[in-house]
């Protein structure tokens, strides 16, 4: 008993104590010029749709959940971020060559596709980030006269 | 990241300028021969690089002919080192604007197929031809190159040969011979 007791207190303290390790937050004021939407012509339904879904992970904006702020929740999301941005970065886009858009561009298409994008991680608690199999084939049909224009 | 590759850069350059100088000093003994063949060397050299690029291309896409996750994905990585060690010196500025960005896209894409399944890997392939044919373009290749196209995969998909004879990377045993050859590539 006593055992489990001195346990629990230091797995208290240690939870306490990572709460005061900050986190770097993916959060900015202004929308770049490089935007995806803003050099884009993006019809509005598929504006939301992307902020909601993609703009979390793969923008320098995250629209941050409460659960955010407690440790190690913090940590798991600022990786995925990390990782995201380090894929596809719609704040940057327009800094891309367009070799380099049509290969994002075809990416962004087959995820979806596949249904590997969004993560099920991320859907299991957004469950407005999800494609209706409608959403998805507006996105990617849009996605796809994109790539077919550059 | 970014800075990693710039100061690379800057050390092969300094590198280049610093044999060159060498030689130049040779040459002033040696008179017009040395001149020659420095300028062949110099070509020579650029030669193995690409033929390094496109020899881990050719075992990628014999890895997926063959079906084979894990060979591929060895090529995979092997090709992220070789595009890596590619020395762009002797092209023009605007080429080299050029091969940097195609090195980019290509460096993404091998790096997706060293560590993805089958499928993905194919749809990889597919944009690492492009940037590999775009490359061939500008740095030629040693050998007569075959561009392939199988109409079937994701709307028409191509890739490189060094043989005539169709062998699919897309589809593998499940469609060997689906495709036909659109254009062929004169080594230089």
């Amino acid at each position: 008993m006593r055992i489990v007791k001195i346990i629990a207190i230091i797995l208290l303290v240690a939870f306490v104590g990572i709460q005061f390790i900050p986190t770097t937050r993916n959060q900015s004021d202004t929308v770049p010029e490089t935007d995806f939407m803003l050099v884009n012509n993006v019809p509005e339904n598929i504006q939301n749709k992307l902020q909601v879904s993609c703009y979390d992970c793969h923008s320098n904006n995250t629209q941050y959940p409460w659960y955010n702020k407690i440790q190690p929740v913090a940590w798991f999301l600022e990786d995925h971020i990390k990782e995201g941005k380090a894929e596809l970065n719609f704040s940057k886009w327009d800094s891309l060559s367009n070799r380099r858009k049509v290969s994002k561009l075809r990416s962004i298409v087959k995820q979806i596709e596949a249904g590997e994008m969004p993560l099920d991680s991320y859907t299991l608690i957004h469950k407005e980030a999800a494609f209706s199999e409608e959403e998805a084939k507006e996105v990617i049909n849009f996605m796809t006269q994109l790539k077919d224009n550059l | 990241m970014k800075n990693l590759k710039m100061s690379i850069a800057a050390v092969l350059l300094l590198a280049v300028s610093f044999t060159n100088a060498q030689e130049k000093k040779k040459m002033n003994h040696d008179h017009g021969d040395m001149k020659m063949d420095h300028s062949k060397m110099s070509t020579m050299k650029s030669d193995a690089k690409t033929e390094a690029i496109l020899s881990d291309y050719f075992n990628l896409k014999n890895a997926l002919v063959a079906d084979d996750t894990k060979k591929a994905a060895q090529a995979g990585s092997k090709l992220v080192a070789s595009i890596k060690a590619f020395d762009m010196s002797s092209y023009t500025k605007e080429q080299q604007e050029e091969l940097a960005d195609i090195f980019e896209d290509a460096t993404e894409h091998a790096e997706h197929i060293s560590e993805s399944a089958i499928d993905h890997q194919r749809e990889h392939f597919k944009t690492l031809s492009k940037d590999i044919t775009d490359m061939v373009a500008i740095t030629g290749s040693e050998t007569t190159l075959y561009e392939q196209f199988c109409p079937m995969y994701d709307k028409g998909s191509a890739w490189l040969s060094t043989s005539k004879e169709i062998r699919n990377p897309y589809y593998g045993s499940r469609m060997l011979k689906c495709g036909k050859v659109q254009k062929t590539i004169q080594n230089r």
